[in-house]
């Protein structure tokens, strides 16, 4: 099988096109590690041939997660006469569809030395498939404006590719072209695709996880690390995930915080953790999977007072998007299922009644008084682990 | 870090005897129905194992139908005899404290077009007696109820109940579920007059995978599958030898050398409680210490909430288990607790301790005391 691979944005790139195609063709490379397939870079197009059959599907799947990719297509290749490419058509369509259906031609000669006109080959391709098409003839027909078959023919410098049909991949940029964040994972619904829309734009992602054993479950660690490999899937190679052990922090917060206030300081510790953390890791931005006003801690006055501390940019990608939409996303990423498993996290279980929703932030910075901040941001640092997920294979067979 | 296992309710570890029973008899690969000696071999260990539970049950071998557990014999219990004496009637009658396998059967015929009624409990989780008589009608053809209830420890009164039923119709059918009752407190289906009863290996350290019912000599039952002529034309497959063997060797073992240890569950559950009392505010949730099941004990602590506690146990190496093990993955209360009209701090709060002939009195001392220690810390965070 060969796939016609198609990316859109990164060819207007200018100058920077080299690095943003060479990035793409890096990541199809490592994603499709493991599979018999190889990448044939030409001009403007990449190609992925797979020399093994029972491999087709399972690079499909992969090419479909590889960012910067706008969609695919399985392609027949011919010679540039007009037999040879009347031959793939015919070829093409008998593997594929079984009468009756009605179709369509549909050429794009950019290849202009070629001889005959984009119309000139639909007429010629459309009446030789439909002479040659099994013996009963009536079984098939032209229909140019409703066809069940479109049959699509690019004649290029040295090769005509044919095909059918086109799948989608998922658009964007090429992971990595823009750097690297680090995601604040909780394992509710937003974070996951929090991360997946900044991974779409470039950005490789590592993802940090605050723990707050025993007041969650170790069920909710493992929800959290199924998300981490949800999300590996569309990183090309792996995607680290780095869990936090946070039950100390948690504990002195209970202690030590009046309740309405303790979310607020959790959340700046967590986002103080997610600072160093980010340091170690040398990513450039934190990523959250805030929405604007979809729950009592992410107003404008708490989404400040948490990040206010921090000397990094925060992606919220999520900011205006409502729970529907961000809901149908996580479905389209394969992440809500895992998403709503009934685990609790460290924000459920403490939850105060009635939160501030517009902290004050001489308030709040008194009330840290009471804790030895410092001490346990650094104690907890000490303490993470970290697992890395990587791009597993999606399709087996016995 | 030692291991403590106080969740004998969701499960048991399997005596060393059952694992060694279970090796043997796999290495008999014969099938039951076989002609052949390698068959015969296999039917022996099914047999014998039907002897034992017969035994203990003092009932007769033929009696006892093997199924693949709990779940199933309740299932087969209660579609079988409302589907087989349909003609007679569609009225059945259950309780709402059942465990789901009981009461989610019992809705989808609720559904197919009998008709349902529960029985009412009181605040310790007794059936009404009285009320019962009231339910009675000439169309009822099926009374069920849990026997000893797997989240309280209720003991339902076997006895006054069938007779009670009987009375009024001896037609009518009784089924219990005795799962939790098995090996716990003495179980004589035929001398109750009961018609169905429930066992399961692995709430005595037998395989999970295997349980039975008892069905009375002579009571009609349709069954749930179609097959093959094993187990009576009542359930039909390839025999699970080496479970049903294990579950054979639990029994035996139960009744050979741990009969005294018995005795020693009802001791664990009073010291327990009393180590607790002493050092923390503690309610139990069902019937007073005295006229539970030996082996469950359902506490709630004020303000803790069940979860929590439990791993902070589970970090101390003691394994106990939510008001019921089977509702832990979704966030519904226990239809049971609600029954026994608990507030929701209750049923929040509500651990489940279990405890097996396996336990001893050290691990009960300690883990009362850790019990009490990690109550108290959480409430420092909680108040």
């Amino acid at each position: 099988m060969l796939y016609l691979i198609r990316y859109g944005e990164i060819a207007l790139k200018g100058k920077n096109r080299k690095f943003f195609v060479d990035t793409l063709t890096r990541n199809i490379k490592e994603s499709l590690q493991g599979l018999e397939a190889r990448i044939i870079s030409e001009h403007s197009r990449i190609f992925v041939e797979v020399n093994k059959e029972e491999h087709d599907e399972e690079v499909k799947h992969r090419l479909q997660r590889v960012f910067g990719i706008v969609s695919l297509s399985p392609v027949s290749t011919a010679d540039l006469s007009v037999e040879d490419i009347q031959e793939r058509a015919l070829e093409l369509l008998q593997s594929s569809h079984t009468p009756p259906f009605t179709f369509k031609v549909e050429t794009r000669r950019a290849n202009k030395s070629f001889s005959y006109t984009s119309p000139e080959m639909n007429k010629m391709l459309g009446a030789y498939l439909l002479k040659n098409m099994l013996n009963n003839m009536e079984d098939i027909s032209v229909d140019v404006h409703n066809p069940d078959v479109e049959l699509f023919v690019e004649i290029r410098g040295q090769e005509a590719y044919l095909f059918l049909e086109s799948y989608p991949g998922p658009g964007g940029l090429p992971l990595g072209v823009s750097g690297k964040g680090l995601l604040l994972l909780s394992g509710g619904i937003d974070s996951p695709v929090a991360g997946w829309l900044c991974m779409k734009r470039g950005l490789q992602i590592e993802a940090v996880h605050f723990h707050s054993y025993p007041f969650t479950s170790e069920r909710s660690k493992e929800k959290v690390k199924e998300l981490a490999q949800k999300l590996a899937e569309y990183s090309s190679s792996s995607i680290n995930l780095h869990v936090i052990p946070f039950t100390e922090i948690q504990k002195e917060i209970q202690l030590h915080c009046p309740k309405e206030l303790s979310i607020t300081v959790m959340r700046r510790m967590m986002f103080r953790l997610g600072r160093d953390l980010a340091q170690i890791l040398r990513a450039q931005v934190l990523i959250t999977g805030e929405s604007l006003g979809q729950v009592a801690s992410q107003t404008i006055e708490n989404m400040h007072a948490a990040s206010i501390g921090v000397d990094l940019p925060v992606f919220r990608p999520l900011l205006g998007m409502d729970k529907q939409e961000i809901i149908n996303k996580s479905q389209t990423i394969n992440t809500y299922d895992t998403s709503i498993k009934p685990y609790e996290d460290c924000c459920t279980v403490f939850l105060p009644e009635h939160p501030v929703t517009r902290p004050k932030l001489s308030r709040v910075n008194e009330i840290e008084q009471n804790l030895d901040v410092d001490a346990l941001i650094e104690k907890c640092l000490h303490n993470y682990e970290t697992f890395t997920f990587k791009l597993t294979r999606q399709h087996t067979y016995i | 870090m030692e291991e403590i296992y106080l969740d004998n309710c969701s499960t048991t570890p399997l005596f060393t005897e059952v694992m060694e029973a279970m090796y043997k008899a796999q290495l008999q690969y014969g099938n039951p129905s076989s002609l052949h000696f390698k068959g015969i071999q296999a039917e022996k260990y099914v047999e014998e194992a039907r002897k034992i539970i017969a035994g203990a049950l003092k009932a007769s071998p033929e009696e006892i139908i093997f199924t693949s557990g709990g779940t199933e014999a309740n299932n087969l219990a209660i579609k079988g005899l409302a589907y087989r004496h349909y003609r007679k009637g569609s009225h059945l009658i259950t309780t709402p404290v059942e465990h789901p396998s009981a009461l989610n059967t019992f809705q989808q015929l609720q559904q197919e077009g009998f008709s349902v009624s529960y029985m009412r409990i009181d605040q310790d989780g007794y059936i009404d007696l009285d009320y019962l008589k009231t339910m009675l009608s000439n169309n009822t053809t099926l009374v069920s109820f849990i026997h000893v209830n797997n989240e309280t420890g209720t003991i339902q009164n076997i006895k006054n109940i069938c007779r009670m039923v009987k009375d009024f119709n001896p037609n009518i059918l009784v089924h219990a579920d005795g799962v939790q009752a098995l090996g716990k407190i003495p179980l004589r289906p035929g001398q109750y007059n009961l018609d169905a009863l429930t066992i399961s290996a692995h709430k005595i350290h037998g395989p999970k995978g295997t349980g039975a019912l008892w069905i009375k000599n002579g009571v009609l039952l349709q069954p749930l599958f179609q097959g093959g002529n094993q187990e009576n034309n009542l359930r039909p497959g390839t025999e699970n030898v080496a479970g049903i063997t294990g579950f054979g060797k639990a029994v035996s073992e139960y009744i050979n050398s741990y009969a005294g240890k018995v005795a020693n569950l009802h001791r664990f559950k009073h010291l327990f409680f009393q180590e607790l009392k002493e050092k923390v505010e503690v309610y139990i949730n069902g019937p007073e210490l005295k006229q539970g099941a030996p082996h469950i004990i359902n506490l709630s602590f004020p303000g803790i909430k069940s979860e929590v506690l439990i791993r902070s146990l589970e970090e101390q190496g003691i394994y106990s288990s939510p008001g019921s093990a089977c509702h832990s993955r979704n966030n519904q209360p226990s239809h049971v607790l609600v029954s026994l009209g608990l507030n929701k701090e209750r049923i929040d709060g509500a651990v489940r301790f279990s405890f097996s002939v396996l336990n001893t009195e050290e691990e009960i001392e300690y883990s009362a005391k850790q019990v009490a220690h990690c109550v108290k810390d959480l409430q420092k965070l909680v108040f």
